[in-house]
This record gives structure tokens, sequence and C-alpha cells, in this order.
């Protein structure tokens, strides 16, 4: 079964928003609730990076493991999804959440939550696939039609990779060596000697 | 710490439906993605990288409410409106609703992807806040009417106000944003009312462009394509933003990067182009001269230029280096631009050390009362470098919308008729015959045969055509009549003028999806109606790409509400003025274009119109585009190969049988000869190692054969590859077919249509067949390219400063042009506007630049409505240096007062940003709706307003037009900013 992983090139991606117009316009996500969005760091400057953020879909995620309700499931492509009928609203998921992906609609003179919504990586909910209620409640099933989240299909650059896991980070790693950087960021040498990461990377890739 | 799990959570099971979505809908499944998702490297490298089988294959079930309601499901290709990239799009409809977007992976040009707007293209399908039904203005307010009223009383004004002032008090602007036939259409309709006094988008996108490249080498287009930009070592972006303009081009962009190529990017702000760069150089605003030939006189200086090329192609390059090494030198570079040499000397290096390196620009080049020089200089740049008629190198020129480059080649255009004719008596004689209408008819429209001949107003100075006095004017009555058919007012500068010209007009009548903001800015109580004109969405036709590669749409939903498509409104327009079988060439029993029934009132057939074009447009190729051979194109879109965007193996299509093997993808024009000869298109311009039958060229011969002893043909042995004339030759007519002894090689039919005529006016398509089909060479000649254009203000491109310039230093060094008297019918000022204003500076010491969001297009009005891409930008700013705003005490996000020479205001939030360096500042010029700090939502139909509304820069834009085209100075003029 494949792992299904979003993975978002920071190299490619200009910052142009069509991963979160392509999320509201296949699941008519309403104004104000944003499933996906993008973040730059160093605006306006030399370094200036974008990146596509939604639920990231983890393998140990926060979100199940902080929800009162237990409305949190897991499928077996190791997309994390839940169901309303359980949600509370309580907005525990968006604490634990490090990626600030549940979303709340804003309705109600006190800030009422409602039932939390997020990125399903385009698989719907608990219903049957596809059926008007799951429509409703969590907009299509992309998945069980054979295709991939829309935000990724539409990638204007290609940067937001979304699918099995095993495939697009053999996409992103060609990418890598072809641009013959960026293998820095990865590996032992990062994590423990940032200084020297650069040059023990290097070293890695030649061995 | 490791997060422990509450609970495994439920595997969840699939529903019970088994049958295949995917084969119902024809679309691509996720392998379809991920194979375009790996293109980093060549065709060939595809398979070896993807690991198809690593894909799980998902258990397919179909879409369970849509069987429940037991919709007819259809998919309809079309292509996005929103740039001229040309994304293709299948739209799914069910029971005649637009349900979803589709991405279609097979298309060469976008492979699957998308932009914000792209993305959220499905909202056409809803059209909330659209323009309903026709309405008009009675006593301050929007009121609905009928078609048939709104006819008979438009009608019957503008037949008044012809009758009393003459045909050319009516001005009409019309779309880019209309697809080829009903831009075509509009000008043959213009022309029918009696007028020249017509235009369209391309005045203020790329009219410099058009003007000053046509004059280089030829034709004025994007000379290769986006995706050839895959195979280039080194882009230069120079006054383009294309990661916000041009979003998906960046694809092919960022795929050249990953293997090797350079990315260079020249502008005044740090944009998101520039974030992907290797190299960025910050110029101020206006000083693209100085730059491009600083960074020829490293070139020059380096031995680094192609002397062969030069020699074989180039007209009058000796006479650029001359000014280049005597006048550009770097310390003179450094004053104009402020750039120091060592980065000049860079930027000059990496073009030349990874050839075939390429130019990108779009607005930052064309913006400025000397575009038309600016443009050249890159040109010339180029052509030093032997970088044109490359593949990867090239001019890589973005248009701006879908179909700009098509109303360019074939549209409302005051100074031509389709196909760049011009408006001599023989272009008209040429466009009678085609049209089948009778000439001395068509002159009697006129109201002479000067003004026949006699190039219109432009979009960019109607108002002046309003408000200049009479007697200054070179034509008989001031404008009367406005007609708003496409184009949004925001987009052109002087606001505060405008609003002025709007109110003294006898008429406007704006016919469009969306009010625009031409339907709020005016305070009048009257004389305003507002048509609902349809969306591309809701018809089919063509649309020219930026690359010269034409698509064409399918209908995806009929015509919402009452809005009608705009060929629709012109044919029943044209009805009520009484030259309706004009407009379809109804004569002497023959009828070039037929008429149908719809709901919404009779309408010319789209193909017909396209097949008219086809038997007219043999200047630049538009003859063998045959509505079957574009749809044959769209349905097979997987055969043409992504760099070079041909099909090289047999594929026939199954409606047509027309086997498309050989084509380039939409047959970017020129695609010479009839659709019979089965010309492939040229995918890049001016290229001599291909045979012109495999889409070769070389340089036209234009600009005649000889100049001042010098001959302007190509040298011996420069010609496109299997010539039969292996040296420079002229343009081709009857009289050189007969001389070369080629005369016979046509068919009798053909010869009797081709004598007395010339590649252009060959109605039989002969000439272009033998010429290129039997001999391999090109119809338009081959000459050289001119460094040199001596027909226009500045032979040699001049650097001279804006006309409200930051630097009255520069001005001294640097003057604007003499002021010009009957100018496109108006008197023009530049010496006289920079006089005045040479020390304004002072008062209003911040340069103001404009430019574009990624999230909306052109004035906005559609995509501010929106609301999946108005919730993205929900109001107007202006960027600001973090210094200059702490001089002012502005903090970011605060409403500031942008103050403009003109008096005029704007209120806008702040930006506090690095992206400007100190001294310039940016506004996008997207926004409308505000006037000065006020909302105008009351002035709008009910419920018709845009969701987010702004202040328009434009209100606060200033006087200055470029020496050739009138194209409007938006990208330097001078504010001041203080907090609100």
């Amino acid at each position: 079964m494949a792992r299904m992983k979003f993975i978002c090139d920071a190299e490619r991606c200009i910052e142009c928003n069509g991963c979160v117009t392509a999320c509201k316009s296949e699941h008519e996500v309403p104004w104000g609730v944003n499933r996906r969005r993008v973040v730059t760091v160093n605006d306006g400057k030399v370094g200036e990076r974008s990146i596509s953020v939604a639920c990231m879909h983890c393998t140990d995620a926060p979100c199940m493991a902080v929800c009162p309700v237990d409305c949190f499931y897991k499928t077996e492509e190791g997309v994390v999804l839940h169901d309303k009928d359980l949600c509370i609203g309580c907005g525990y998921c968006f604490y634990a959440c490090p990626f600030g992906a549940p979303q709340f609609p804003q309705a109600g003179a006190f800030g009422l939550r409602g039932k939390m919504d997020k990125c399903t990586f385009c698989a719907g909910g608990p219903e049957v696939d596809n059926s008007a209620e799951e429509i409703k409640k969590y907009g299509r099933n992309r998945l069980s039609e054979g295709k991939l989240p829309a935000c990724a299909e539409m990638c204007s650059t290609k940067a937001l990779l979304g699918g099995d896991g095993e495939v697009i980070a053999s996409i992103y790693q060609q990418r890598v060596k072809r641009r013959g950087k960026g293998e820095e960021v990865w590996g032992w040498a990062m994590a423990y000697n940032r200084k020297d990461a650069k040059s023990a990377a290097k070293q890695e890739v030649k061995a | 710490m490791l997060l422990t799990k509450k609970a495994s959570g439920s595997v969840r099971k699939s529903g019970g439906f088994i049958n295949n979505v995917n084969a119902a809908l024809g679309t691509v499944d996720r392998r379809g993605f991920l194979k375009r998702s790996g293109m980093v490297a060549g065709a060939g490298a595809f398979a070896s990288q993807l690991p198809f089988s690593m894909v799980q294959k998902a258990e397919a079930v179909p879409l369970a409410e849509a069987l429940a309601a037991g919709g007819k499901i259809e998919v309809k290709r079309t292509v996005c409106t929103h740039c001229s990239v040309g994304c293709a799009i299948d739209a799914v409809v069910q029971n005649g609703v637009w349900v979803r977007q589709e991405p279609v992976f097979d298309s060469p040009i976008n492979l699957g992807a998308h932009c914000a707007k792209g993305a959220a293209l499905r909202e056409h399908g809803h059209g909330e806040y659209r323009l309903k039904y026709p309405m008009k203005l009675v006593d301050g307010k929007y009121k609905r009417i009928t078609w048939e009223e709104a006819y008979n009383e438009i009608g019957d004004k503008l037949m008044k106000i012809r009758k009393d002032f003459g045909p050319d008090a009516v001005y009409w602007v019309g779309s880019s944003k209309h697809n080829n036939e009903q831009a075509y259409l509009m000008r043959k309709f213009v022309s029918l009312f009696g007028s020249n006094n017509c235009d369209h988008q391309a005045r203020i996108c790329h009219s410099t462009t058009v003007a000053g490249v046509a004059n280089t080498w030829g034709y004025g287009a994007m000379t290769n394509s986006y995706n050839d930009m895959s195979n280039t070592k080194c882009a230069m972006y120079i006054g383009s933003n294309a990661a916000e303009a041009h979003p998906v081009s960046m694809l092919h962009m960022l795929n050249a990067k990953e293997n090797g190529a350079k990315m260079i990017v020249i502008d005044p702000r740090f944009t998101r182009t520039a974030a992907k760069a290797d190299q960025f150089v910050r110029i101020r605003s206006g000083t693209d001269i100085p730059f491009l030939f600083g960074v020829l006189y490293h070139i020059f200086s380096n031995g680094w230029e192609d002397k062969t090329y030069i020699n074989n192609r180039v007209y009058g390059m000796d006479k650029i280096k001359d000014e280049v090494m005597k006048k550009w030198t770097p310390a003179a570079v450094e004053e104009a631009c402020g750039v120091p040499e060592s980065e000049v000397y860079k930027v000059a290096e990496t073009m030349a050390k990874n050839r075939p390196s390429t130019i990108v620009w779009c607005m930052g080049q064309t913006q400025h009362t000397i575009g038309n020089a600016i443009v050249r200089a890159s040109c010339i740049v180029q052509l030093a470098l032997g970088n044109v008629g490359v593949a990867g190198g090239g001019t890589n020129i973005f248009r701006g919308h879908d179909n700009v480059q098509g109303a360019t080649d074939v549209g409302p255009n005051p100074d031509s008729l389709p196909g760049y004719y011009g408006l001599a008596e023989g272009a008209w004689k040429h466009w009678a015959k085609v049209w089948n209408v009778d000439y001395d008819w068509l002159k009697g429209q006129f109201a002479s045969k000067v003004m026949m001949e006699k190039p219109g107003m432009t979009v960019s100075r109607w108002i002046d055509g309003v408000m200049e006095k009479n007697e200054l004017i070179d034509q008989d009555s001031n404008l009367k009549a406005m007609i708003y058919w496409g184009h949004a007012p925001n987009s052109q500068t002087r606001g505060t003028e405008m609003k002025e010209a709007m109110e003294k007009l006898d008429m406007m009548v704006i016919i469009d999806p969306y009010p625009t903001a031409s339907a709020a800015m005016p305070d009048r109580k009257d004389g305003v109606y507002l048509l609902p004109a349809s969306t591309q969405f809701e018809t089919s036709g063509s649309a020219t790409a930026s690359n010269r590669s034409l698509q064409w749409r399918e209908k995806v939903i009929e015509p919402l509400f009452e809005s009608r498509p705009d060929h629709a409104i012109m044919y029943q327009f044209a009805k009520k003025f009484g030259f309706a079988d004009q407009l379809v060439g109804k004569r002497d029993g023959k009828q070039n274009v037929k008429v149908v029934n719809t709901p919404q009132g009779e309408e010319p057939v789209v193909e017909d119109i396209l097949r008219e074009i086809n038997r007219g447009a043999w200047t630049i190729g538009y003859t063998g585009q045959s509505p079957e051979r574009l749809k044959a194109h769209m349905r097979n879109m997987a055969a043409f190969d992504v760099k070079t965007l041909r099909c090289t193996t047999d594929v026939i299509d199954e409606e047509t049988g027309y086997n498309i093997n050989g084509d380039y993808f939409g047959l970017p024009w020129p695609c010479y000869g009839t659709p019979e000869l089965k010309h492939p298109g040229s995918p890049n311009l001016y290229d001599t190692s291909k045979h012109v039958m495999d889409g070769g060229g070389n340089f036209r011969a234009n600009f005649g054969v000889e100049r001042e002893g010098v001959s302007l043909l190509a040298e011996d042995g420069s010609h496109s590859l299997g010539a039969d004339i292996t040296t420079g030759y002229p343009e081709f007519d009857h009289v050189l077919l007969k001389k070369l002894g080629w005369w016979a090689d046509l068919t009798e039919a053909e010869q009797q249509a081709a004598d007395g005529k010339n590649w252009k006016t060959d109605l039989s398509g002969g000439i272009q067949r033998v010429v290129m089909q039997v001999h391999g060479c090109h119809p338009f000649g081959n000459a050289k390219a001119r460094a040199v254009v001596w027909n226009f203000p500045d032979e040699v491109p001049q650097h001279r400063e804006p006309l409200y310039s930051p630097r009255p230093d520069m001005v001294a060094k640097y003057p604007t042009h003499e002021d010009k008297k009957a100018f496109w019918r108006l008197p023009t000022l530049y010496k006289s506007v920079q006089q005045k204003n040479k020390d304004i500076s002072k008062e209003f010491p911040l340069v103001l630049t404009s430019g574009r969001l990624v999230e909306y297009e052109g004035g906005g009005d559609e995509t501010r409505s929106n609301p999946w891409l108005a919730e993205l930008q929900q109001e107007n700013f202006v960027e600001i240096n973090p210094k200059d705003a702490e001089i002012r005490g502005i903090k970011n996000n605060e409403f500031v007062w942008v103050m403009s020479p003109t008096k005029s205001k704007i209120k806008v939030k702040s930006l506090v940003t690095e992206r400007v360096a100190q001294g310039t500042t940016f506004i996008p010029f997207h926004f409308a709706g505000w006037w000065q700090g006020k909302d105008l939502i009351d002035k709008y139909p009910e419920g018709a307003a845009p969701i987010v509304r702004g202040e328009a820069v434009n209100t606060a834009t200033t006087y200055g037009y470029d020496s050739v085209t009138m194209m409007q100075e938006t990208k330097t003029t001078l504010c001041q900013i203080v907090i609100a």
C-alpha cells in the first residue's frame, strides 16, 4: 500500500497560491477557511523562499494524540482524516498541530469554533466515497477516483508534490542531484554539525 | 518526545461502487501527474526516472452523487483566460453546470500546472458578481432593460452621433480577451462603421515591443516559446516578474535551471522572480538602455560578440558599437542606473559564456516614453550574441492577456487591418475582397478616403480625444461616445482626467461580463449602458498564446444569465446599423460566415470567421490554422513533445482523420499557405537550421534591399536549411517568381489568382506554396536584422529620462523628445512636460512604479469578483522601503495617502518591505472601486460590485507616452507618501 505524503520543493515554489485556490475550488471551501496556504520567509530579500503548507498527514500525528473524542483516524494510505460528526470543536488539535493545519469556521458572536476542518489529502471522510454527504462535509474524494490532491496536481511549477512517498521522494531526490545543491539540508551532518554540513554532505554524496 | 497515539485509528474501507469514474471522465490519473512532475531532463529520460510500479493503483469509485442524480457528465477542453501562457483545462460539466475542473497533464504548454487564477477558473461557471442583464443609468441608478431596448436606444444614439459628428466621433475599445474570431470581427465591425478609432489592451501592454521588434527583424512577437526556455543555458529577465505575471512559464525555466541554466533578474524590485535568480541586479526604474548598453560595452570590450553572425545577418551593428563604446562606459552606466561595473560585467559574462542565452521582458521595458527604444536595445544585445533564431535563445517577450497576441495580430488596431496590412488603399482592397464587401461602398462609410487611411486614436489617449481643443485634433469632431467592449478603465493612466472625460461624453456603453470600474467611476446621472457579454467559457473559438500557438476552446457552458457572446452582439448591432450582411460577407449569392439562431439571438458561426481569417491573413501565416487542424491538436495534446512542441510520429485524429505528424503544437504562426499545404507552424522564428517547411526561417526583407549603398539582404551562405537561393533575397511577388523561372510551378488556377500579386495578397496561396514547398525559400525574403532603425525617432536607441524624473541632473543630460503636433491624431507633449516638472522631485521624491499580483489580472474586475482569489488579496497597498517609511513615521499595514503630481491622491495600505529600494515605491494596478479614499460600492449595479475594491494606482499616474506607439508611461512616475 502506498504511503501518501506531501513535499514542497522550496527551490521551485514561487508563492503563486495555485495550490490554495485549487483546494478552494475543488472542495468549495468557504471564505476564511484555509486548508492550505503558502508561507514565505525572507520576503523581498536574497534568500527568499516559499513553501506551501497544509496538514502533513503525520506518521505520528499530534492531533490524533490529543483529540478528546478520538475523531481522527488514519487510512491504509497513511492519510489522517477525521469524523466531523464526532468532532466537538474544542481546538486541542489546533494547539497540538505544528503546521496550523486545523481550521475552524468563524461563525457566531463569541467566536464559536464549529467543527474542525482540514486538508483531507483529497480523501474525503468516513462517509461513502464521493457521496453527497461526504462532499458536503469534507469535499471531493480524489484518491478514490485514482487521482491525487488537486493542489499538487495543479501546482504551477510542480514544487508541491503529493502522492506515494517513495515516488515523490525519488522525484525530489533527482532534482536535488541535478541542481547540485540542497543535499546539505539532509543527513546526519546537518543534524549534528551545522557548520560542516555542506562539505560533509558533499562527501557523503561522493561516497 | 514521542507522541503516543490514543488509538490506531480505524482503517477505512472504500465504498461499494466500482465503476471507474476516470474512464467516464476521460481525465488523467495520478500516474499522469507524477510522470509530468518528474520532467526535469529531456523527454527520453522520463521513463527511467519514474518507477510507476511504486504508485498504488487506487480502487476506483464513481461520483456517487453524479450517478444518483443521473446527470450527464461531459468534459470540455478549454484554455485559461488569465494570461498568455495558455494553460489547458478540462472542465467537467454536469447537466450543463460546470462542477469541477481537472488538470490537463497532456498539455505540452502547462502539463496540468496552474497558478492561483488558473486553479480558480471554475468560478466563471458561477459568476455570482457578474453583470446579469442589460442595464441603463437612469437618474444616477442602474435600471434593468431588455436587449431590444438596448439595441434600439444605443443604436439610435450612435447613428445620430455618426450623422451629426461623423463616424470618427465614436471610439471603440475592443479586447484582448476576445478570441481571435471576435477580435477580428470587431476590427471589421469598426471598419464597416467607417472608422479607425478602435484599439485594445495591446496598446498599453506590448505596442512598443510590436513596433520595435518588428522593425528590427520582421515580426513583433515572442521569437521562441515558454517551452523553449527549457533549452536555454542562461535567461535574463529584464522588466518581467514572470513568477507573478506568468507563473506557469517558470515551470520551464526551473526545469532549465535544474539542468544548469543560469538565471539573471534585472528589476527595480526584488520580485518573486528575483528570488529564484542566480544574480539579481537592481536598476533605477526606466534606465534599461544604460544597463543593456552597459552589458553590450563588456561584450564588445571582450570580443564576445558573434562576429560571423553579425556579418551575415545584422545591419548597422558597427554604428551601435561606436555609440556604446563612446557613450556607455561603466562610469556612465553606473551614474544612470546605479549599477557598479562588476555587476554589469558579470551579467555580460554570464550571458556570453552560457549560450544560447535568452532575454525575457514584459511591461517593465515597454511602458515607458522610450519603450520602443528599450525593447530594441534588448534585441541588439541578442543580435550581438548571435542568439536570435536559435533554440534556447531569442527574445522571449511574454504577452499579457490570454489573447493579446491574437488581438494584436488580427484584431482592432487603430493603425492596421488584420494581419498588419496597414491602412493603405491596397490593404483595404485586399480585405474588402476577402470580406466579400465592395471597396467603394466601404470607402463611403468613412468620413473621407484620407480618414480611412489615417491611423485612429489610441486607447491610451481617448480621454484627450474628448477633452483636447477641437482645433488641435486631427479629425473633424471630438469623441462623443465611448464603447468599452472588454477593457477596464483603471488600466489606463491619468485617472482623474479620465473621470472628467467620461463625464463629458454624450454616451458610454460598457459591454463586458462585469460592470467594470467604468460603471462606477464617472459621476453621471444618465447616458451609460451596461451590456452583459459572455466569457470565453460560454462560447468557442481560438486564442493565440504568447508563443504564437493557437488553441481552440470548446464551449463549456451556455451563456449565463442574459449574457450574449461578443460576436453575437456585434452581429446584432450590425443589423441595427444596416451592415449585417457586410459583416458576414453576404453578397452576390455568396456568404462567408453562416449565421445561426440561438437563445441569445442570431450569431455568426465562429469556425467560419476563422476560415475567413485563414483566407486573408497571409502576411503572418494565419492561413494554415484551420478550425479542423486546431481542434485535432486539442484532442491529441499528448502527441506533442514538451521541449520542441513537435509531434514526430503518426497520430491520427479520430474525428477528422487528420494526421498531426510533423505539426508543432497549435501551429504557431507563421503557419503559411493553405491548411492543405500542411505547413507545421514556426516554433522559433528566424531559425536557419531548419527547412522552411519544418518551421525554419530567416530575418524578413521588409525594409528595402539597400541603404546608403549597403545591402540589407543576408550575406552569401546565410539562408534557411535547404533553400534553393543560398544568399539574401527580397520578398516574393509575381515578378520575381517569373524572373526566377518559378512561375510554371504554379498551377493554372494559382497563376490566375497570383498574377499581379505578391506573397501577401495572392489569395490562392500559390506563391507561398511554390516558394516554400518547391524551392525551400522564405516568402518574405531573406534579409539582415536592423540594429539601426532609421525610421524611428532614435535610430540608435537613446536613453531619455521619463517626463517625471527623480533626477534633474539626468534630465539635463538625457532630455526627452520635442513635443509632437499631430501624433495618432493628437498633440503629444514631451519636453514641455519634462521641463515644467524637472524639479518636482523636491515635492514628490519617490519613484512610483506599478505591476501585477499573481492573484489578479488586468483591471481586476473579473478576478476581484472571484471569492477564491479575492480572499488572498483583500486590500490595495503600496510597497515602501523601511528607510522611507521610517522617515515618514509610517508603520507596516496602515493606511497612507499616495500623493501624485497631478494633485490626486489615493488611499492604500502600507507594505514596508525591502522588495523596493529606498526612493522607489510600488503599487499593484488591479484595483478599482475606490475613488480618492471613498468606496464606490453604491455606484455599481446592485449585486455586481466586485468583492474586493480598492484604490486604482492609475488615479495617481501622470502624463507620458511612447514616441512611436503611444504606450503610456506607468513604470516611472513620482509620488509622495503620508500617513492617512
